[in-house]
C-alpha cells in the first residue's frame, strides 16, 4: 500500500555508484560534438570537467543522464555504465534521470510554483502523495542545499522565481536532491552567480560529495582545483587528459592541457 | 525639474511630453468606438430588458411583447457544445505543434492548415457544413451549428496555444525532464501550467469570437421559434434572433434586437470573467516576476 520510498537522509550514503564511460560519441544533427570519450568517474567524489566553450563538456554530462536525447536531431553511441547498469541499453530514460540528478547553468525554478512546490515537484509528479513524507523530504533537501533557514518562513507563500539568483540555484539543487538521486551532475552551476553565492555552492559541493557521486562542469579552473579530486580536460569534443586534479594543475602530461591551464588559449 | 536643466534635457523633456501626449491621445481614440458601442447598446437595450424578455418565447410578428428565451438558451447550448469540441481539439493541436512536432513536416502542414482555416470567411464554413451535415441528415440542428462554430474556434486556439507554449523557456522543460518526470507530465504539469494565463486568454478570444457569429448559423442551427435543448433539433441563437428582429419592420422587435445585443455582450463578459477567475486561482501571487 505505502510506496517504499526510503526515509530522507538514509539513502545514498553508502551506495552511490561510479560511472564507466566507454567510447562515447554524440551528435547534434551533423555536428559531431563528442568523440570517443572513455573515462571512469569514481563513486562519492567530485570530478571536474574543464575546457573552452563548445568543447563538448556540457554535451558529455547531458549524455550521463540521457538528457542529450531530448534535443531534436541528436544521437548517442557508446556505453555509459552506472554502477554496472548500461543506461542506454537496459533502462528507461526517466528512471536514469531520477538516479542521476542535474543542476543547470542558469537557475531554472518553476515560476508558477512556491518554494515548497518546487522542491516537492519531482516526487509529486512521479506519484508521491503522502503529505508527511513530502514535508520531510522538502525540509531535508532544503537543509542539504543550505537554503532552509532563508526560506523556512515563506515556503508556501513565496514563488521560486522570487528568490535571489544564488538562492534560486540552491533551490534547484534542493529540487534535484529531493528525488534522492545517487549522482549529481552540475553544469556550470555557479557561472551566473556572484562570488558569495559561488562560494556557498562550492561549500555545498564539498559537503555533498561524501554521499553523492558528483560531476562538475566548470569554466573556472580555481573552482575545479578547490572541490574536485579528479579533473578532465576537454577540447574539440575529445577528452585530452584525465587525472588527479593536483596532477592536472601542477604537472599535466599533455601540452594542450598545459597551454589551457596557463591561459594560452580558451 | 533638476537644477542641471540644460538645453538638451529641456528638448528631451519636450519630446517626452509630446510622445506621451500622442500615446494617450491614440489610446483615447481607440476607446471611443468601444465606449460608443457600449453606451448606445445600454441606452437602447436596457429599457427593453424585463423578466418576459428572459422567460418568454417570441410572439407572432406584429404583436408587442414576448421575449428571447429560446435564443438565449440556444446560444448557451451552441456555445457549450462548440467549446466542448473546439477547446480540446485546439489545445491538442497547439500542444502538438509546440511540444512534439517542432520542425517536422506534419507540423508545418498542420500550422498551414490552421492559418488557412483561420482566414476562411465564416459564411463559407456555414455552407460547407450545410452540405456535409445538414443535407445528409435532412434537417438543421444545433449540432451542425456547434460544429461550424467549433471549426472557427479550433485554428484560433491552436495558434495561440502554440505561441504561448513557445514562450515557455526550454530551461523549464530541461528542469522537469531532468527530475525524471515523464515527458507527457512535463508538458501538462509544467509547460502548460506556466503558459496557462496566455492560453486561457486565447480560448476566451475564440469564445467571444464565436459567440457573436451569425453567418455560419444561418445554414446550420437555422433558428427556432420555440425552445429546444435537443442538439439534433434546430435551435435559436441570439445573433440569429438579433439579425431577424433588426431587419423586421416592427418597432418592438427593433427594441428587442437591442436588448438581445446587450444580453449577448453580457453573456460573453460573464463567461470570460468566470473563466479568468477560475483559471487564475492557484496561480495568483506566483507571477514570474523578479524579487520583490
Amino acid at each position: 500500500m505505502v510506496p517504499s520510498v526510503p526515509e530522507p537522509g538514509s539513502t545514498p550514503d553508502t551506495q552511490a555508484p561510479d560511472i564507466q564511460v566507454e567510447r562515447l560519441n554524440a551528435w547534434y544533427g551533423s555536428a559531431h560534438t563528442l568523440r570517443d570519450v572513455t573515462l571512469h568517474i569514481p563513486a562519492r567524489q567530485a570530478t571536474a570537467l574543464i575546457g573552452p566553450s563548445g568543447c563538448g563538456k556540457s554535451t558529455f554530462v547531458r549524455c550521463l543522464n540521457r538528457m542529450h536525447e531530448t534535443g531534436a536531431g541528436t544521437r548517442v553511441e557508446g556505453s555509459v555504465r552506472l554502477g554496472g547498469l548500461d543506461i542506454y541499453a537496459a533502462a528507461q530514460a526517466a528512471d536514469i534521470r531520477r538516479r542521476v540528478g542535474m543542476v543547470f547553468q542558469r537557475p531554472n525554478p518553476f515560476p508558477t510554483m512556491s518554494v515548497y512546490d518546487n522542491v516537492a515537484s519531482g516526487l509529486r509528479l512521479n506519484g508521491v502523495r503522502r503529505k508527511r513524507l513530502l514535508d520531510e523530504v522538502v525540509e531535508h533537501s532544503l537543509r542539504q542545499a543550505a537554503l532552509w533557514d532563508e526560506v523556512k518562513d515563506s515556503l508556501r507563500t513565496r514563488s521560486g522565481a522570487n528568490l535571489s539568483l544564488g538562492q534560486q540555484q540552491r533551490l534547484c539543487i534542493a529540487r534535484a536532491l529531493a528525488v534522492e538521486p545517487e549522482v549529481l551532475l552540475l553544469d556550470e552551476p555557479a557561472s551566473a552567480l556572484d562570488p558569495i553565492s559561488t562560494s556557498k555552492i562550492e561549500d555545498l559541493i564539498y559537503e555533498l560529495k561524501t554521499r553523492y557521486t558528483i560531476v562538475l562542469v566548470t569554466h573556472n579552473m580555481q573552482q575545479a582545483a578547490r572541490v574536485a579530486e579528479r579533473t578532465g580536460f576537454f577540447l574539440d569534443g575529445a577528452l585530452v587528459e584525465f587525472d588527479e586534479t593536483k596532477r592536472i594543475f601542477t604537472n599535466p602530461r599533455d601540452r594542450l592541457t598545459e597551454d589551457y591551464i596557463t591561459g594560452r588559449f580558451g | 525639474m533638476n537644477g542641471r536643466a540644460t538645453g538638451i534635457s529641456r528638448a528631451r523633456r519636450f519630446t517626452d511630453h509630446i510622445a506621451t501626449a500622442v500615446a494617450v491621445g491614440r489610446t483615447a481614440l481607440v476607446l471611443v468606438p468601444l465606449l460608443l458601442v457600449l453606451g448606445y447598446m445600454l441606452g437602447k437595450g436596457a429599457t427593453s430588458l424585463n423578466a418576459a424578455f428572459f422567460l418568454h418565447s417570441p410572439l407572432p410578428p406584429g404583436e408587442t411583447g414576448g421575449g428571447m428565451a429560446p435564443a438565449i438558451g440556444g446560444s448557451v447550448l451552441l456555445l457549450i457544445v462548440a467549446s466542448a469540441m473546439g477547446v480540446p481539439l485546439g489545445l491538442g493541436a497547439g500542444i502538438y505543434l509546440a511540444e512534439h512536432g517542432r520542425g517536422t513536416r506534419t507540423a508545418h502542414a498542420v500550422r498551414f492548415t490552421a492559418d488557412v482555416l483561420n482566414g476562411i470567411p465564416s459564411i463559407v464554413i456555414g455552407i460547407v457544413l450545410y452540405l456535409v451535415l445538414v443535407l445528409r441528415q435532412h434537417h438543421f440542428s444545433a449540432f451542425a451549428g456547434s460544429v461550424a462554430l467549433a471549426m472557427i474556434m479550433v485554428p484560433i486556439i491552436t495558434r495561440t496555444t502554440e505561441e504561448m507554449l513557445l514562450t515557455v523557456p526550454d530551461a523549464l522543460r530541461d528542469a522537469a525532464l531532468g527530475l525524471g518526470i515523464p515527458p507527457w507530465r512535463t508538458v501538462l504539469a509544467i509547460v502548460l501550467r506556466t503558459a496557462a494565463p496566455g492560453i486561457v486568454t486565447g480560448c476566451m478570444l475564440a469564445f467571444a469570437r464565436i459567440a457573436g457569429e451569425t453567418a455560419p448559423l444561418l445554414f446550420t442551427a437555422f433558428g427556432n421559434q420555440f425552445g429546444s435543448a435537443d442538439p439534433r433539433e434546430p435551435v435559436a441563437a441570439l445573433p440569429l434572433q438579433i439579425f431577424t428582429y433588426a431587419l423586421s419592420p416592427y418597432d418592438d422587435w427593433h427594441r428587442q434586437a437591442w436588448a438581445g445585443a446587450l444580453v449577448l455582450l453580457l453573456l460573453i463578459a460573464a463567461s470570460v470573467t468566470t473563466m479568468r477567475l477560475f483559471s487564475g486561482r492557484g496561480l495568483r501571487g506566483f507571477g514570474a516576476d523578479g524579487p520583490s
